[in-house]
């Protein structure tokens, strides 16, 4: 039953959604965090803080891509450090597809998880405190319950938008089988070659159903913050 | 128990400069909108940090401006009732009450709690269910488990209307007479204040401009600017003698009987009842065939002419002081003068059924 998508094509698919949960699991605590910090904080640096997150929602991905490589690559300076400390390499893995992936989703996520914290009444968090609960119980215990719906629709905007991510991924990453071949890769390269509409159509409605699953999953989330925070 | 606050903070075109002692028992911080009464709290609380002061709470330094000393909200130990409860509204009333219960050993148990607030009931809801009066009882209950070594209230009423205020008002005298908790209440209602608290510190622009024992400050004529003339009323003290079946309850003060619509409290229990300056009568000789059935013997002890028309006299009532009200005009054509003795005259129907609470 399988069998109306090619290994080839099934490959891409797996490859994306492991890309995609790899990039929203590992960004997810830097996004409750930032967008806590922007929500809340009152710091030097907050507004370059908020550029630099929303930067890979307007610089063109391949820009982004591009200094991903310079940074992350086998020779740039994180991507060395990373490879000295962890074991870790990103350029040309799967690893850096994911971290790609992250950083583009990276705005939308930390958007919908700041928008979530500031529908919460910080004198909800005062009242906790004077009940005897130190910040970080506070945070646990009131704050991050009730940003939950938040986090999880943040969650899956993130996800729906790491799984379609091409042009930084390509840049940084190449388009290998197996390993850096994602969905839209693999569609971009079955439009290259003569005849390759019919497959990259099957493989356009499996991207279009994932990307409408998760939107519409986390439309509900979102209502759900409003009503939660409400009590109601 | 003591509590001492001595703070300062500049405003924008508006000085804080607050100094104040309490003893336990209920304070009532009293004072008009903007006087300063949020802000003295919510340093109180460790939720604003004032310029410069101390704040200490028997033998404590919560607050001091000189050694940077500013202990953490957290760490203050103070339970604190907001004007809007601020329940948790993802947790039911169960999980509200035990948020605190973790941090400190509270000295009265969460059964005594929901006994005395009278929530049982409530316990599975969340706090969207609750009317407003449940949900101060719940708020208060909260702050209680936390195991305060004194309770803030914020105008806990405020955002009540007045069948919910005569709901929560019986409560918050249960606390003040069983919790043994010292209690700071912010209020600008004289009523609330006249019917709950044992002391009183005056607000006045960012300034204390009276502290003292409630029945002193709200039987002190000069006092009255201060709280409103209209409102204007002290306190008399009785003990319930019987219910009548006519509907009236008969007190004994001080200077005689009392005869007021019936009252909810028990035989021999002592009441003390506000009495606004605007009820009371005075006669030079003993009434004879009036309405009014409350005639008690008085002395006067001052005369304060108002700005107006009216005239405030203070007057000795047993062991009370009681204010009237009367024009310049009356005072001048009785020849009304301190040391006087005459007869204070109260309707029975004029004593309003939330002026009346537990002694």
């Amino acid at each position: 039953m399988m069998d109306w998508l090619t290994p080839e094509e099934w490959s891409a698919v797996r490859l994306s959604l492991w890309v995609a949960l790899w990039a929203v699991a590992c960004s997810l605590p830097f996004g409750v965090a930032v967008a806590y910090a922007l929500a809340r904080g009152r710091f030097v640096g907050r507004q370059v803080l908020n550029g630099l997150v929303h930067l890979p929602l307007v610089l063109p991905p391949v820009v982004t891509g591009y200094i991903l490589l310079l940074g992350f690559g086998r020779q740039g300076p994180i991507g060395a450090l990373f490879e000295d400390l962890f074991g870790v390499v990103f350029a040309f893995r799967w690893t850096g597809a994911a971290l790609a992936a992250g950083v583009m989703a990276f705005p939308l996520m930390v958007r919908a998880i700041r928008l979530a914290i500031e529908a919460v009444d910080p004198k909800l968090e005062q009242a906790a405190r004077t009940l005897g609960a130190p910040p970080v119980w506070v945070f646990l215990t009131v704050t991050l319950p009730l940003i939950l719906p938040g986090i999880l629709g943040g969650a899956i905007m993130a996800f729906a938008k790491a799984m379609g991510e091409f042009g930084a991924t390509i840049t940084f990453v190449s388009s290998i089988p197996g390993e850096t071949r994602t969905i839209p890769s693999t569609i971009y390269g079955f439009l290259q070659v003569p005849g390759g509409e019919a497959r990259a159509l099957r493989l356009v409605l499996v991207s279009l159903a994932i990307s409408m699953v998760a939107l519409i999953a986390s439309e509900i989330l979102a209502h759900r913050i409003a009503k939660r925070v409400r009590g109601t | 128990m003591s509590l001492s606050v001595d703070i300062h903070h500049q405003f924008d075109g508006f000085d804080l400069d607050v100094q104040f002692q309490t003893e336990g028992g209920l304070t009532a911080l009293f004072g008009r909108s903007g006087a300063g009464k949020t802000t003295v709290i919510n340093a109180l609380a460790g939720v604003f940090r004032p310029d410069r002061g101390r704040i200490e709470m028997n033998g404590r330094t919560l607050f001091d401006s000189p050694t940077r000393t500013n202990v953490p909200v957290h760490k203050r130990g103070l339970g604190y009732v907001f004007q809007d409860a601020r329940l948790f509204p993802h947790l039911s009333v169960a999980q509200n009450l035990k948020y605190g219960a973790r941090f400190r050993k509270s000295r009265v148990s969460g059964d005594q709690v929901v006994e005395m607030l009278g929530i049982g009931h409530l316990l599975d809801r969340r706090p969207a269910d609750l009317s407003g009066g449940e949900k101060q009882r719940v708020a208060i209950g909260r702050a209680l488990m936390s195991g305060p070594e004194m309770l803030l209230m914020d105008e806990p009423l405020a955002a009540l209307d007045q069948a919910r205020k005569d709901d929560i008002l019986p409560y918050l005298e249960r606390l003040r007479d069983e919790a043994d908790l010292p209690i700071l209440y912010v209020s600008h209602s004289i009523a609330e204040i006249g019917r709950l608290a044992t002391s009183v510190v005056a607000l006045e622009h960012g300034r204390v401009v009276r502290a003292g024992a409630a029945e002193d400050i709200l039987s002190d004529p000069d006092a009255v600017a201060t709280f409103g003339v209209q409102d204007a009323g002290a306190m008399l003290r009785g003990r319930v003698v019987a219910h009548h079946d006519d509907g009236l309850t008969e007190l004994a003060v001080g200077g005689g009987q009392l005869w007021l619509p019936r009252i909810m409290a028990p035989v021999d229990s002592t009441v003390r009842v506000r009495v606004e300056a605007r009820d009371v009568m005075l006669s030079l000789q003993q009434p004879a065939d009036i309405s009014a059935l409350n005639v008690l013997p008085a002395t006067v002890v001052s005369l304060r002419d108002g700005d107006g028309p009216g005239a405030m006299v203070q007057l000795q009532v047993g062991p009370d002081r009681i204010l009237a009200r009367i024009t310049g005009r009356s005072a001048k054509a009785l020849n009304i003068r301190a040391g006087q003795t005459l007869f204070a005259v109260l309707k029975s129907v004029a004593v309003a059924k939330q002026d009346i609470g537990r002694g």
